[in-house]
């Protein structure tokens, strides 16, 4: 029984994790992209407009629910959670003080990796069961770069692994050394497009384009449901900022406690702006341009990254 | 042929079409400040032909005006080498409101021919999509002939 | 949004294979910042076979209109054309009338239209850009090259009061004076929004993506750019070098010192371009029209309320931010037109989709028809 409690518990928390994620990371990208345009972005609701996502979601909540008539009610209404389960459990693996994460595990760093890719499988149903042509088309889109670009995200994660030795994060933030930023400088890079395409955003969101022609795969989705997938960029996005900074950029230094936190923290809020950086300054590549990208060039670059942790790894290390 | 410093685009351009095409020598004249080129209907595809290789590479518009009786077709066509505009213009009778397309000399006819069509009723013979452009397919009526009348067109008191 | 699939039919291609074609219908209202525009569009697969624009959805009669207001009422009528560029529009009218009624007009008047025609050329071309930039998801091009566009619609704001339809030039002058102080104003403009313009260009037209997205997209060859009659920055990206400005010029612009930028490939990446690099030089121009300015009339003396001109037509045109925009106009001697007519650019570039667009992708058909640029009110009429 202590499972089903222990497991409920972590439901919370992981649900707790992406909705703070949500409301922080959407007013941070606002006012972030607002500054670049020479605007404030929100600035009303709240000091500094930081109460902004509360009212919005506020407002989703409110929203009638709307079903299309062609669409398969109860696979509609599951996808959006299909996509946000997976990227929540993701949440919890991510060490956030030094030696613990919420959910330690000796194979941390597969988790992470792997579970996420669960939500692709929302992704597509949440297009098919639209029920029309084109939200059939974007969620094949979107599966497809999904499925691509884990390739070259997991290969760079491996390069560290290979060097740090084991798959549990908490050892392999320990594990950090300064001449890790020179030597996995390019792993990083990679890392954080791949993950910037695996969220659908910034440069890579074609399938789901507002001022393209063809409907996205959520676009048929409204209110709360629309929400839930909202949520899971963003929670995706904090992801890749805490996972970054405790495995690319070192974590909490070996700080304990909560000001080690807060360094990761300090570092990880560092990542998620250039994300939203990236986003706001780069036109979207079409569909086969984000292929080729990461089939072509990625994926070969990754695995020459790989070769050369390896070497190091068996050179200098062992 | 090249231009004299002294004549200007227009002159130069009477003096071209005279030797080359000495038939339409008697139809040119300079109005205004403006060449104009008036042609009997048959002869104005083999006029534009000819305008074309004259040196009239752009074709500016094609529109009509309702003169009551007849209707007044009117050619802009454009050149750089004579830096000028010509009118070519060609009087098409009322009831038989037909003439021939421009399209196969200059693409650009396409859209222009089907908006005249649309708005006065001219069909341009040889036209690969002869249909109404800006109103509605099922639209009846011409509305810029003058005689043309429906619920919304107002006449306006003239005491203005 | 905004496009459905209407239906699929078996067709044979040219090459012999039998494929599913799908006929999607595009429009008239999609996110796309253009306007009202429906296009009909074949594919296969994801490539475009044919896609054909269908107007008309902004058709309110303009041309018939005229025929029923003086002259001096036909140019609000005008201002509702090129929505986007009313300050050119009512030029264009204006420069017709004068032309027919043989009306001089001042020199003052002429560096005032030739002033706010420039601010407006920049404006309208900063929507073409940024438009360009939304179309591709460059977000942040879009707000900043509406910046730009929002300082000048604020200097005709102060100017004429408006800041969409001017209604400022008019038979015979314009319509006003400038206002204390607005001169300087224009000044700091135009003296900031090269450099502003140039960081756009770096920030947009520089990225890799962008050019991805545009270079080698909707090609379209020189001879294909005079058949088809396309003016302006569309021609000028293919190489076209035909300005009217400098090929015909008119008022005070053989007074000042320009260049015209012209594109090399006559793709989407070379007309877009080729607005902003017309910006800056218009930055020049009104630089050099401020300097030049006299104090004087802004409006023909003598001139009647009811204008009457002489029995017969007269066409003029100018170089709008569009292309060659020209109005056709037909008197009876009475005080109002017989016959209107209005030689839009856009309506002549659009035709070019149909001839651009195929053998694209879909996403490709958006991108081409940003760069063509078309405001439907000039097009529709």
């Amino acid at each position: 029984m202590t499972w089903l409690l222990s497991g409920a518990l972590f439901g919370l928390l992981a649900g707790t994790a992406i909705a703070l994620a949500a409301l922080f990371g959407v007013w941070w990208e606002r006012k972030v992209a607002g500054r670049m345009q020479m605007r404030f972005g929100p600035q009303q609701a709240g000091p500094a407009g930081i109460l902004q996502t509360l009212a919005d979601t506020v407002k989703l909540v409110l929203k009638e629910d709307v079903t299309p008539d062609a669409a398969d009610p109860r696979i509609f209404r599951m996808a959006p959670l299909l996509v946000f389960t997976p990227i929540a459990i993701s949440l919890l693996l991510i060490p956030v003080a030094t030696g613990w994460a919420p959910l330690d595990s000796s194979v941390g760093i597969l988790l992470f990796l792997a579970v996420p890719s669960a939500s692709v499988i929302g992704v597509l149903l949440g297009g098919w069961s639209s029920g029309n042509t084109f939200g059939t088309l974007g969620g094949l889109r979107g599966a497809a770069q999904m499925i691509s670009y884990e390739i070259p995200r997991t290969l760079s994660v491996m390069a560290l692994v290979v060097v740090a030795g084991s798959m549990r994060p908490a050892v392999v933030m320990g594990a950090w050394r300064w001449w890790w930023l020179p030597l996995f400088a390019v792993a990083f890079v990679i890392f954080l497009i791949a993950s910037i395409a695996e969220m659908n955003r910034g440069p890579f969101d074609m399938p789901d384009a507002e001022s393209e022609l063809v409907a996205g795969y959520f676009a048929d989705y409204t209110g709360i449901r629309w929400a839930i997938f909202m949520m899971s960029e963003y929670g995706g996005m904090l992801a890749t900022g805490l996972f970054g900074a405790a495995v690319f950029l070192g974590g909490t230094n070996g700080i304990p406690g909560v000001l080690g936190a807060l360094v990761l923290f300090v570092k990880a809020i560092a990542i998620v702006t250039a994300v939203v950086w990236i986003k706001w300054t780069f036109p979207r590549f079409r569909q086969d341009q984000l292929m080729k990208l990461a089939w072509k060039v990625l994926t070969p670059i990754a695995l020459v990254q790989l070769l050369v942790a390896g070497a190091v790894a068996v050179l200098w290390l062992r | 042929m090249t231009r004299l410093e002294s004549e200007s685009g227009l002159e130069y351009l009477r003096r071209k079409l005279c030797s080359v095409y000495p038939d339409l020598c008697p139809l040119f004249s300079i109005e205004y400040a403006d060449g104009v080129l008036l042609v009997p209907r048959e002869a104005l595809h083999g006029a534009a032909g000819n305008l074309k290789a004259l040196g009239f590479e752009r074709f500016g518009f094609v529109t009509a005006v309702d003169r009551g009786k007849y209707f007044e077709l009117v050619y802009r066509l454009q050149s750089a080498e004579f830096g000028a505009g010509l009118f070519l213009k060609a009087e098409i009778p009322r009831d038989d409101a037909v003439s021939d397309t421009f399209t196969d000399l200059w693409p650009a006819a396409d859209w222009h021919e089907r908006e005249v069509y649309d708005m006065f009723g001219i069909v341009f013979t040889g036209h690969p999509d002869m249909r109404r452009i800006l109103l509605p397919e099922d639209w009846v009526g011409y509305p810029l002939r003058k005689d043309y009348a429906d619920d919304s067109v107002i006449p306006r008191p003239d005491y203005i | 949004m905004g496009a459905e699939v209407e239906s699929t039919r078996p067709v044979v291609m040219e090459d012999g294979r039998e494929v599913d074609e799908l006929v999607v219908n595009i429009g008239p209202s999609h996110p796309s910042t253009h306007g009202v525009c429906r296009i009909i569009a074949h594919l296969d697969g994801e490539v475009v076979v044919t896609a054909e624009p269908v107007i008309g959805y902004l058709h309110r009669g303009i041309e018939k209109m005229a025929e029923n207001r003086t002259y001096l009422q036909v140019v609000p009528l005008t201002d509702r054309l090129d929505y986007v560029g009313s300050m050119y529009a009512n030029w264009a009218y204006c420069r017709a009338v004068e032309r027919l009624a043989e009306i001089r007009v001042p020199e003052r008047a002429e560096y005032l239209r030739v002033i706010v025609c420039e601010l407006q050329r920049i404006a309208s071309h900063m929507m073409g850009v940024g438009s360009s930039g939304a179309d591709t998801g460059a977000a942040t091009a879009f707000i900043w090259a509406f910046e730009v566009r929002e300082r000048i619609v604020d200097l005709f704001d102060e100017l004429c009061g408006s800041r969409l339809t001017y209604n400022y030039v008019r038979p015979g002058g314009v319509s006003m004076d400038l206002p204390e102080g607005w001169i300087e104003k224009c000044r700091e403009v135009v003296k900031w929004a090269p450099d502003r313009l140039l960081e756009l260009d770096s920030l947009f037209f520089g990225n890799y993506i962008a050019g991805e997205r545009m270079k080698g997209v909707g090609v379209l060859s020189e001879a294909d750019a005079v058949a088809w009659g396309a003016s302006g920055p569309t021609a000028r990206g293919s190489g076209v070098l035909f300005d009217i400005r400098k090929n015909d010029p008119y008022s005070v612009y053989p007074r000042l010192d320009f260049r015209i930028p012209v594109g090399e490939n006559g793709d989407c990446f070379d007309r877009s371009r080729c607005k902003l690099l017309e910006a800056i030089e218009s930055c020049h121009i009104i630089e050099q029209a401020l300097d030049q300015i006299e104090p004087g009339p802004v409006m023909t003396p003598g001139l009647p309320r009811l204008l009457r001109p002489r029995a017969g037509d007269a066409y003029d045109h100018i170089e709008s931010a569009r292309g060659s925009l020209g109005v056709y106009l037909v008197s009876d001697g009475s005080p109002r037109p017989y016959r209107m007519k209005v030689r839009s650019p856009a309506f002549c570039n659009l035709q070019l989709l149909s001839k651009l667009a195929p053998g694209h992708t879909v996403s490709d058909l958006v991108v081409i028809l940003g760069s063509l640029d078309p405001v439907f009110g000039e097009v529709d009429r």
